[in-house]
C-alpha cells in the first residue's frame, strides 16, 4: 500500500495580489492548532487590509476542530473591514467537516 | 542440386543422334543425364527421379513435348524445374506456345554448345534463388505461426484473469477486438463486496507486446482490489504506482475508471488522457460529457499522483459510454477522423428516430461505415446503464459479497490495540499520525481517512487539552483568549510531569464494512460532559456556528455511530461503523 502523504507535514504560504485586494492563504497538510500562529500572522502581518481572503485547501489533508475556530478568527479579522472569506479547492472529506459545522452559512466554500 | 552445383537433367528426344550429342553436351559439363524418347517417358521418368532441369523436344511422339510440359510443371508443384525446349521450329507463333505450356525456354537446333551451357548455368542461379526464396518464405510462415501461438497463450493469461469479471453482467455491453490486449486496449470489469460495479478502459501506448506487457498488472490489481473493496481511489493509487515503476518511460495507459454505485444512483468517474466519456439520460436524451482532468496511468509517482473523481448522478436507465480514441481518430478513404460532432451525431439521430437503446450498435456501425466497410481493429466501447437501486449483479461465487473474502486479504481484520502514553512522550510526540496509519491498513478504510482523522484528533485533544492540561474552552472566547488558549497549552505542556492518555481500539468486521472502537482515557478529573454535550446541542440546534469553540462534540456526534463519555468525563467511547461504499 502506498504510505499515507502528508500526515507529518504542514506549511502554510500566503501571498498577495499585484493590486493587493486578495490575500490567498494556502495549507498542506494537516490544519490543526498547530498552524495557528502561522495562520493568524499571515493576515495580521498586512501593512493594508485585503478586500478579500481565499483560503486554499487544495493541498490540505485534514483538519480538525481548532482549524475551524482559526478560519472564523480570520472571518471576524475580515469582517472587521468589510471583507469576505472563500474557502477554495476543499476535497470531500474537509468539505464533509465544513458542512458538519454549517460554515457554508459562514464563507463561500468550493 | 548437390553442393558442387551437379544437378540431374533429363532430356527427352525422339532424334537420337539430337539426343546424344545434347547428352556429351551435358556430361561434359559435369551433371548427371537421364535420357527418354518421347513425352509419355518424359512424364514418367520425372515423377520417379525428379531431375532438377528438363532439356525437351517440342515435337515427339506418343506425347509432344508441350503437354508433357504441363503435366511435369503441375507435378513439380511449388518447385521450380526449368523446361529448356529444343527445337527446329523458329516461327513466332510455335515459340510462344512452348512458353505458354510452362516452358521457361528454348534453344534452336542445331545446338551452340557454349549458349546452352551458359543457360544450364543461368537456370541453375533463378532454382538457386527460387530455392533461398521459399526457404526464407516457409521461415516467415513459420515465426508468424509462432507469433500468433504465442499471442493465443498470451492471450489466454490474460483471458483467465480478466475473466475473473463482471463484464457479461446484463448492464454492461462492450466491443473490443478479439486480439486488443496487443493494440493496448483493456477492459476490465468486476462488482465490489457492497454491491457497486467498478469498470476500467484503458490504452497502452504503442502496440504488439510493449503495449500489453502492463495490462496484465493493470487487471490483476484492479480484480485483486475491487473484490477486497477497496476504494476507487486505492485502486487508481496502486495501478498508477506499479505502472510507473514497470513501465519504461514513454509507456502509459490512458484509462477512465467508474465506480456505478445503484443503491446511490451515483457514478464516480476518473478520466486520465482518455476521450471524454458521455452520460446519455434516459428521459431528456441530453448528453454529459465527462473530461479528462488527469494524466495517463503511469506518469506521475505517487506523490504527485491525483486521484480525485467526478460525481456524476445518473437516474436508472441513464447510460454511460467509454471509448478509445480509435472511435473518434477512425479515419475515412481520403483519411478524415470520424471526430466528436459525428459521434455526438448519432446520439442525437437516436434520440430523433426514438431509438435510444441502439445507441451502442448505432456507433459501431457509423465508425465502420465511415471508415469504408471496416471494423478497425483499434475500436474499443463500452456501454454501462445505470440500474434501479437494489439492483444485484451476479459476481462469481468466489468473490460473493461477505467477511470471507476480505478475510483473504492480509490486512488488519479483526484487531485490538492499547496505547498508552505518558509524559514524556505527550510533551514531544504526536500519536496521530502512528494511529492514523494504522487505521488505514484496514481494507476499506483508507477512503475514511479524512474523517478518522478529524475524531482522533478531537479525543485526543479533549484528553490532552481538557484532561491533563486542564485548559478551559471558554477562554476561546476572543481572538487573544484562542492565543491564550494555545500559549497556555504548549507552556503546560512543556511543563508536564505525571499523568497518561490511554487509547484503545478495536476493529470488528460486519456485513459490508467495519466497526471501530475508540475509547480514550485520560488521568485527568474529567469534566461537565453534561453540560457540554448541551452547549453542543445549543451551537447545532440553535444555528450558531460562529462560536470560536465548541465544535468538537458536535463533530464527533456526527462522524461517529456513537458517542458516549463515561465515568467523570474522562473516558469516553465513540464508535465508527463504517461501509465499504461511502
Amino acid at each position: 500500500m502506498p504510505a499515507l502523504q502528508g500526515t507529518h507535514m504542514m506549511s502554510i504560504q500566503s501571498c498577495v495580489s499585484d493590486d493587493g485586494q486578495l490575500l490567498v492563504i494556502s495549507i498542506q497538510g494537516r490544519f490543526d492548532f498547530s498552524a495557528h500562529q502561522e495562520f493568524r500572522s499571515a493576515y495580521e502581518s498586512l501593512q493594508t487590509a485585503p478586500s478579500g481572503y481565499r483560503i486554499d485547501m487544495r493541498e490540505t489533508t485534514y483538519l480538525d476542530s481548532s482549524a475551524l475556530g482559526m478560519l472564523l478568527l480570520l472571518r471576524d479579522h475580515a469582517a472587521g473591514h468589510g471583507a469576505s472569506v472563500a474557502i477554495v479547492n476543499c476535497n470531500q472529506d474537509v468539505k464533509k467537516i465544513l458542512a458538519i459545522s454549517n460554515f457554508e452559512q459562514l464563507f463561500k466554500i468550493s | 542440386m548437390s553442393d558442387n552445383g551437379i544437378i540431374t537433367i533429363l532430356i527427352a528426344d525422339d532424334t537420337d543422334s539430337d539426343r546424344m550429342i545434347l547428352e556429351s553436351i551435358v556430361r561434359k559439363s559435369g551433371h548427371k543425364v537421364v535420357t527418354v524418347r518421347d513425352g509419355l517417358e518424359a512424364v514418367e521418368a520425372f515423377a520417379e527421379l525428379r531431375p532438377d532441369l528438363v532439356l525437351m523436344d517440342a515435337l515427339m511422339p506418343r506425347l509432344d513435348g508441350l503437354e508433357a510440359a504441363r503435366r511435369i510443371k503441375a507435378l513439380a508443384g511449388n518447385e521450380l524445374v526449368p523446361i529448356i525446349f529444343l527445337t527446329s521450329l523458329s516461327d513466332t507463333e510455335s515459340l510462344v506456345q512452348c512458353l505458354e505450356a510452362g516452358g521457361d525456354d528454348f534453344i534452336s537446333k542445331p545446338y551452340n554448345r557454349v549458349i546452352l551451357q551458359a543457360k544450364i548455368k543461368s537456370f541453375i542461379r533463378m532454382r538457386e534463388m527460387q530455392r533461398v526464396v521459399q526457404e526464407q518464405r516457409d521461415q516467415i510462415a513459420r515465426h508468424n505461426q509462432q507469433l500468433i501461438q504465442e499471442q493465443t497463450i498470451a492471450k489466454q493469461v490474460f483471458d483467465n484473469i480478466a475473466h475473473l469479471g463482471a463484464m457479461d453482467a446484463p448492464n454492461v455491453r462492450y466491443f473490443l477486438s478479439p486480439l486488443a490486449v496487443f493494440n493496448g486496449d483493456v477492459i476490465v470489469a468486476a462488482v465490489r463486496p457492497s454491491g457497486s460495479l467498478m469498470v476500467l478502459l484503458g490504452d497502452f501506448t504503442g502496440h504488439g507486446l510493449p503495449a500489453a506487457i502492463g495490462a496484465m498488472p493493470l487487471a490483476s490489481i484492479f480484480y485483486g482490489m475491487v473484490h477486497k473493496g477497496f476504494s476507487l481511489e486505492d485502486i487508481l493509487r496502486e495501478i498508477n504506482q506499479k505502472l510507473k515503476q514497470i513501465l519504461p518511460i514513454g509507456v502509459f495507459c490512458c484509462a477512465t475508471i467508474v465506480d456505478m454505485n445503484f443503491a446511490k444512483g451515483r457514478v464516480q468517474v476518473w478520466n486520465g488522457g482518455l476521450p471524454d466519456a458521455y452520460i446519455f439520460r434516459a428521459v431528456s436524451g441530453k448528453v454529459d460529457s465527462v473530461r479528462s482532468t488527469h494524466l495517463p496511468l503511469g506518469v506521475l509517482d505517487d506523490m504527485n499522483f491525483k486521484a480525485d473523481c467526478q460525481q456524476i448522478e445518473m437516474v436508472a436507465g441513464d447510460r454511460l459510454y467509454l471509448w478509445s480514441d480509435g472511435i473518434i481518430e477512425s479515419r475515412n478513404e481520403v483519411g478524415d477522423m470520424f471526430g466528436e460532432e459525428r459521434l455526438m451525431s448519432v446520439f442525437r439521430r437516436s434520440v430523433r428516430e426514438g431509438r435510444q437503446a441502439h445507441v451502442f450498435d448505432a456507433i459501431l456501425r457509423s465508425v465502420e461505415n465511415y471508415a469504408g466497410g471496416e471494423r478497425s481493429d483499434d475500436l474499443s466501447l463500452i456501454e454501462l446503464t445505470m440500474l434501479a437501486p437494489g439492483a444485484a449483479l451476479d459476481c462469481p461465487r468466489e468473490f460473493q459479497a461477505s467477511t470471507n473474502s476480505r478475510q483473504r486479504y492480509g490486512g488488519l481484520l479483526e484487531w485490538s490495540m492499547k496505547l498508552e502514553l505518558e509524559p514524556s512522550t505527550l510533551r514531544l510526540f504526536d500519536p496521530l499520525p502512528l494511529l492514523l496509519n494504522i487505521l488505514v491498513e484496514v481494507p476499506g478504510l483508507k477512503s475514511h481517512s479524512g474523517s478518522l482523522y478529524t475524531i482522533l484528533a478531537e479525543l485526543y485533544s479533549n484528553a490532552l487539552e481538557h484532561g491533563l492540561l486542564d485548559l478551559p474552552s471558554s477562554w476561546k472566547t476572543t481572538p487573544e483568549g484562542f492565543e491564550r488558549y494555545y500559549r497556555e497549552r504548549s507552556q503546560r505542556l512543556e511543563a508536564l510531569q505525571t499523568g497518561y492518555i490511554h487509547f484503545e481500539l478495536v476493529h470488528r468486521l460486519v456485513e459490508q464494512g467495519g466497526r471501530l472502537t475508540i475509547r480514550v482515557k485520560d488521568s485527568g478529573n474529567g469534566f461537565e460532559h453534561q453540560r457540554n454535550i448541551q452547549a453542543a446541542d445549543a451551537v447545532r440546534d440553535e444555528g450558531k456556528p460562529d462560536l470560536y469553540s465548541g465544535r468538537g462534540i458536535p463533530l464527533l456526534q456526527t462522524l461517529c455511530h456513537s458517542l458516549r463519555f463515561l465515568a467523570e468525563g474522562n473516558q469516553v467511547e465513540a464508535v465508527v461503523q463504517w461501509g465499504e461504499d461511502d
